[in-house]
């Protein structure tokens, strides 16, 4: 007997031994390409460690409707050109039900044009706002845009009269996808950038650019847009060369890892930042306050590190698609896309989702919280 | 105008002063062996993240940095026994395509065991900012420059005044000729890696308080390092030191007086002119070949 006649037979038992237990015992199958290496881990990592996590608790209690999840999951090593490979792999062979996953704003485009050919939903964590705007019919995304973080930003500059502002932005994707969103928008809350600067993202001294914008004319505000490391330089180099100007950074510092590499420096920086950051904090009312906290010590207690926003984008993703398939109450693909874009007041850890056909990502400003650094904390900015 | 033309300056010489020690420790194996070592930003890195290590366990700060050199050296010669030697006789090429390897296969190795994160330590003496004529520097630059200083004046003694300072550059010049006086061009070679390794690791702890440190860190600081000991004639301890500073001091008056955006451009465009017009580097040897 060959092998295909072996599995053939096989085949033949399991639908002999009960239809009905076979199919309810069939996995709901996730599909996720993340980028835990290259130079995107610091968010693919919590992302990847978030999914395995949610995915078998959700499994111990029972998974769902009845179903047990699996989780499929690839490595991009932050290179879009695999992220599309791995996407194709997903939808052909592996035959997922939903994706999610899509660590940066580039994976997430090359899957793209994958998710609406094959037809088949796809939750990106990824912070750009070309993923969703125009929007397209099977995607949706959990962070909020760079757009909104500047948005947020010059509010808070507005309420404090400040209108002249230095810019100081990576020349990584996130930060110069920032800086076109800070230009674009600056003109609607009456600012004027003073100065544009920027800095590759891995720089290890911004005196000079700073020298630049300090002498800028008329100058009342520092705002810097980048990630991970380069902002805490940029914020010794600030007290190094003394400059008092207030200081403001993008949700890319939403870390406490910030806060220790930048030292005694980082007090009084003001940025705007998920919830999870003050998740101890928020006030007992907060309709996010249950689902943060609880997803801030499961990490915690899994995996002896504290959560991240980032991870918290994927534990989102995760379950706004668990949500839209319980309602759905199906895996059939296009009842689960109107399930998602029907999302409405979705409590999750980045803020409250409330999606609609011209609208997939489902946030607005009050999802980000101004904070700013206090005595080596994060608390609310005043 | 004084004041921010210095600031300039002095961030220029601090990043550069880094640069330099990454372009020191391309010197020493290319004089040793002619290959250039991309895994040197490896080397710093592991001066870096070793020392974290060591801190974050409990060890005091010099022993911390003590055994993270002594770490990196072991390592150095790891990668002559199981990587440049199983490859004997293969060409320069070759061999330059393995340390390439090299560099990735520590890069990942430190990802696993010590993570993906980004860490510092305290600089040595404070970081409250020296004032000079309205422009800052901070106490950690002086540590770097100092260094610096002292490790070429040392590799200046040790080159010319002990025997296997001698031995090493005799292997460089001929390798075979080397062989018939007796030396151990084997020893010289191992020595050359362990001692770069250990160069490159100290320059990554002296920098770590300023630019900070994680597993992918080597990448830019290779890059740039071996900008520079290219633009000081490759294998010249001092146009190691002097390309280094140049490479800095052009790419923050690049962003202070033309644009940020320009900044990494500079290296690279001035080594294309140096390429042209000064092929061996500002102080390689003059050499005419004989046709």
């Amino acid at each position: 007997m060959n092998k295909r006649m072996t599995l053939k037979v096989l085949a033949g038992f399991v639908l002999v031994l009960g239809t009905g237990a076979a199919l309810a015992a069939d996995p709901i199958r996730i599909g996720s390409v993340l980028s835990v290496t290259g130079p995107a881990a610091f968010l693919g990592d919590p992302e990847l460690k978030t999914l395995q996590m949610v995915v078998e608790r959700i499994n111990k209690s029972g998974g769902v409707l009845g179903r047990q999840l699996e989780l499929v999951h690839y490595d991009d090593a932050t290179d879009a050109a695999k992220a599309n490979g791995f996407g194709k792999r997903l939808i052909e062979s592996d035959k997922v039900d939903i994706l999610v996953g899509g660590t940066t704003t580039g994976s997430t485009m090359s899957m793209v044009p994958l998710a609406e050919k094959a037809g088949i939903p796809f939750v990106s964590l990824a912070g750009g706002v070309p993923i969703i705007e125009p929007v397209k019919k099977w995607v949706f995304k959990t962070p909020h845009t760079d757009r909104m973080a500047a948005e947020k930003v010059f509010e808070d500059m507005k309420k404090k009269g400040i209108s002249k502002v230095g810019l100081l932005s990576e020349t990584s994707g996130f930060g110069a996808s920032g800086k076109k969103e800070t230009e674009a928008v600056a003109g609607k809350y009456g600012i004027t950038l003073v100065a544009n600067e920027t800095y590759g993202p891995k720089d290890s001294d911004m005196t000079a650019q700073l020298t630049k914008i300090k002498g800028a004319p008329g100058i009342q505000a520092l705002f810097v847009f980048g990630l991970g490391q380069g902002p805490a330089i940029v914020t010794k180099n600030v007290a190094q060369l003394g400059i008092t100007l207030p200081h403001y950074e993008s949700h890319g510092v939403a870390s406490d890892e910030f806060l220790k590499l930048a030292g005694k420096a980082s007090e009084g920086v003001r940025m705007p930042s998920p919830a999870l950051l003050v998740a101890d904090k928020l006030a007992a009312s907060d309709p996010i306050k249950k689902v943060v906290v609880a997803y801030a010590k499961d990490y915690k207690d899994r995996y002896k590190d504290d959560a991240s926003t980032f991870g918290g984008y994927a534990h989102d993703g995760l379950m706004l698609a668990v949500d839209a398939i319980k309602r759905a109450g199906t895996t059939d693909k296009e009842k689960v896309r109107e399930a998602l874009e029907a999302t409405k007041g979705f409590a999750a850890t980045t803020g409250v989702y409330s999606m609609s056909a011209t609208d997939h990502m489902g946030l607005d400003l009050s999802a980000f919280r101004m904070l700013e650094a206090k005595n080596g904390d994060w608390v609310f900015a005043k | 105008m004084l004041s921010e033309f210095l600031q300039f300056l002095f961030s220029g010489v601090t990043v550069g002063a880094t640069y330099a020690l990454a372009a020191l420790g391309f010197t020493l194996i290319y004089n040793a062996s002619h290959v250039i070592n991309f895994a040197q930003g490896e080397f710093i890195m592991l001066g870096g993240m070793l020392t974290v290590a060591g801190v974050s366990a409990g060890l005091p700060l010099p022993v911390a940095i003590a055994l993270a050199i002594a770490a990196a050296a072991v390592v150095g010669m790891l990668v002559v026994r199981f990587a440049i030697q199983p490859a004997k006789g293969a060409d320069v090429v070759s061999l330059i395509i393995i340390t390439i390897g090299v560099s990735l296969v520590v890069r990942g190795l430190t990802q696993i065991s010590l993570g993906k994160g980004t860490h510092s330590f305290p600089a040595f003496s404070g970081s409250e900012p020296l004032h000079v004529l309205g422009a800052t520097l901070l106490p950690q630059s002086l540590w770097v420059l100092g260094v610096t200083a002292a490790v070429v004046a040392l590799l200046g003694w040790f080159f010319s005044r002990t025997l296997t300072g001698k031995a090493i550059l005799a292997t460089a010049y001929n390798r075979l000729a080397a062989q018939l006086v007796g030396i151990s061009t084997n020893k010289v070679l191992f020595l050359s890696f362990a001692l770069s390794a250990a160069l490159g690791a100290l320059g990554g702890v002296l920098v770590t308080p300023i630019t900070m440190t994680s597993a992918d860190v080597g990448i830019m600081l290779g890059l740039k390092g071996f900008v520079a000991a290219v633009l000081g004639g490759l294998g010249n301890g001092l146009g190691a030191v002097v390309g280094g500073l140049l490479v800095g001091v052009a790419e923050a008056m690049a962003a202070g007086y033309i644009s940020s955006a320009y900044k990494d451009a500079v290296p690279f465009v001035m080594i294309l002119f140096l390429l042209f017009f000064l092929p061996r580097g500002l102080f390689g040897a003059r050499v005419t070949e004989r046709v």
